[in-house]
């Protein structure tokens, strides 16, 4: 009996950092935000409650709000599938006994390691309107390529497009859940008469479904999260083209110090990502998971 | 191979023949798309060799009038690189340092140690992950104000040391799941405490999967950008991600737009990315078994 009390308390001496960190950096700070978004507040005063002032002022009275919500959505819409269905193509070819397998994961995986203003700063040159790498390539062709960032028709376009620089990510992950598929899958396909189509139907793609699952999942959370791009290459603009919400969040809260306001943009993003988890999830009838697999993840 | 065709029948070579052909194909859309991929790398390389009027010259230039080596003693001169280096690589070790010890124990008591709330706290771990980094973002903004850790690095490194990330308490305790329990079992036989076992068998049979964190945790940090702009604010504190930033603003003159000194950027950029693409070399192995075990077993 004591042995056992004794293993109890051990054990929240070992979870006692995180404990630590749940109260002060997360049930704390969650409790204080849902203040502040009730609130006015701009550091130097005291917050002053308003109510569900904050929340009205979002989808009454503020166009930015509606804009970058709107932007962001497109972005999550256009992006994501893009990345999921490319990088589960390439890791389809990758994963037809091609020679040098290893060298061709490492370069479609490399983009994926690098990341933040090193690589915004080059994209602003790939992109750039006069000497840029794509309207040098597009020119030779006979094209005259558009402006991309600095076109306000075109720098959310450009920006899904330099998002798929990243379809390794996702690819590798891709690419190991096919090898994970057990071979005798494949010959009682054969065995049915089944050919290159039917592999790929009735084998590959069912026992890959739980990899594209999760990486859609991860991927439109994170697709709601772009700040780095968007602040490094855009700024947001050409005329808020690209103000993308975690960008207006940031600006409300650190340029005009709207504090109570930027609480409220946070939460509002918080619920926008739990709806779409929900959604994900209750539209994954489409993921097929083998018994012993469920076990595992219990 | 045109030997070995000759010798099978007629249909066995017309499948052949087919297979040559697809297998072409594949490698023909793999070159391709990996040399897309690759093309802005190795631009960055050519540029940082470059005289500036070469960087937009239309059409592009793949290699340099004359390779000159001095645009980097040139940047490294203008450009404050040693200090943001140092900067970055504190701020990113203490983090490594931290989230290993702090996530390690907690996956510890998760998967070895039996504790009335074990269940429950787990998944409050993981209801965590859902939480965007936002959300929580301000309350602790202003409490490290009122602690004066506002251009200090605590901001960026306290957090991790109490098992802030969830994402790898999981990613821990699953690897820690699979060390067979005997091992457990005799050690404490041996009269091994909790914290023995968790020391002395269970870390250093778990050395991949706490290189996983480390190599995860390295480039999170290292190109961490929303974090440091809105903690750190004298020059001498910055990280690489937002001297180069700076650097790009004051070159350019104006918020953003062309600069000046592409040349002296490039260098820069390629410097910061350097690391990143030398751990990933290096430790390649960690690399796609980290993405395998988040992906597919997750």
């Amino acid at each position: 009996m004591s042995m056992r009390l004794r293993e109890e308390l051990e054990a929240y001496l070992f979870l006692l950092p995180w404990i630590l960190g749940f109260l002060l950096f997360l049930v704390g700070p969650l409790a204080a935000s849902l203040y502040f978004s009730l609130a006015d507040y701009n550091i130097l005063q005291p917050p002053k409650l308003v109510g569900l002032a904050n929340y009205q002022t979002m989808f009454a009275d503020d166009p930015l709000f509606l804009k970058s919500l709107r932007i962001t959505a497109i972005y999550t819409f256009a992006s994501v599938p893009l990345i999921v269905t490319l990088g589960y193509l390439v890791a389809l070819l990758l994963n037809q006994k091609v020679r040098g397998l290893a060298v061709w994961r490492t370069i479609f995986y490399l983009p994926a390691v690098v990341s933040g203003v090193a690589v915004a700063v080059m994209w602003v040159w790939v992109f750039d309107p006069d000497g840029g790498i794509v309207n040098n390539l597009l020119r030779l062709v006979g094209i005259a390529g558009p402006a991309w960032f600095t076109d306000p028709d075109w720098a959310l376009t450009t920006l899904i497009l330099t998002s798929l620089w990243g379809i390794g990510g996702g690819m590798v992950v891709y690419l190991a859940g096919m090898q994970g598929v057990p071979t005798h899958l494949y010959e009682a396909c054969e065995l049915d008469g089944g050919g290159t189509w039917n592999r790929f139907r009735h084998v590959t793609l069912p026992m890959t479904t739980p990899v594209i699952f999760f990486n859609l999942l991860i991927g439109i959370i994170g697709s709601w999260q772009v700040f780095t791009n968007a602040f490094v290459i855009t700024n947001g603009g050409p005329a808020n083209a690209t103000l993308f919400y975690v960008l207006f969040l940031y600006r409300q809260g650190w340029k005009y110090h709207k504090m109570g306001y930027a609480s409220a943009l946070a939460w509002v993003l918080f619920f926008i990502i739990l709806i779409f988890t929900i959604i994900v999830f209750k539209t994954s009838g489409w993921v097929y998971y083998e018994s012993d697999q469920a076990d595992q993840s219990k | 191979m045109s030997t070995q065709l000759q010798s099978l029948p007629a249909w066995r070579q017309r499948r052949s023949v087919h297979m040559v052909m697809t297998h072409t194909l594949y490698y023909l859309i793999l070159a391709t798309v990996g040399t897309m991929l690759m093309v802005p790398f190795l631009w960055m390389v050519v540029s940082s060799v470059k005289a500036e009027h070469e960087i937009f010259s239309i059409p592009t230039t793949w290699i340099p009038e004359r390779i000159r080596w001095e645009n980097y003693t040139h940047a490294l001169e203008s450009f404050p690189f040693f200090r943001s280096l140092l900067n970055t690589l504190f701020i990113t070790v203490s983090v490594i340092v931290g989230r290993l010890l702090s996530t390690s124990l907690a996956a510890y008591a998760f998967a070895r140690m039996r504790f009335r709330l074990r269940t429950p706290m787990f998944v409050l771990v993981l209801s965590t992950l859902m939480i965007p980094y936002h959300v929580t973002l301000i309350p602790t903004y202003i409490l490290f104000t009122r602690l004066g850790w506002i251009d200090t690095f605590l901001p960026l490194i306290v957090p991790n040391w109490l098992g802030l990330g969830a994402f790898y308490i999981f990613l821990l305790r699953q690897f820690f799941m699979t060390v067979p329990s005997e091992m457990n079992d005799a050690a404490r036989i041996d009269g091994c405490s909790h914290f023995g076992i968790f020391a002395r068998v269970i870390l250093p049979l778990s050395i991949p999967a706490l290189a996983t964190v480390t190599i995860f945790t390295f480039l999170e940090q290292w190109n961490d950008f929303l974090a440091p702009i809105i903690y750190l604010n004298s020059p001498d504190k910055h990280t690489l991600a937002i001297a180069i930033q700076f650097y790009r603003q004051s070159a350019s003159g104006a918020g953003w737009g062309p600069v000046r000194t592409w040349a002296h950027l490039m260098v820069v950029s390629l410097l910061t990315m350097a690391p990143c693409l030398l751990l990933f070399f290096f430790a390649q192995r960690y690399f796609i078994q980290g993405v395998v075990i988040s992906g597919v077993k997750g």
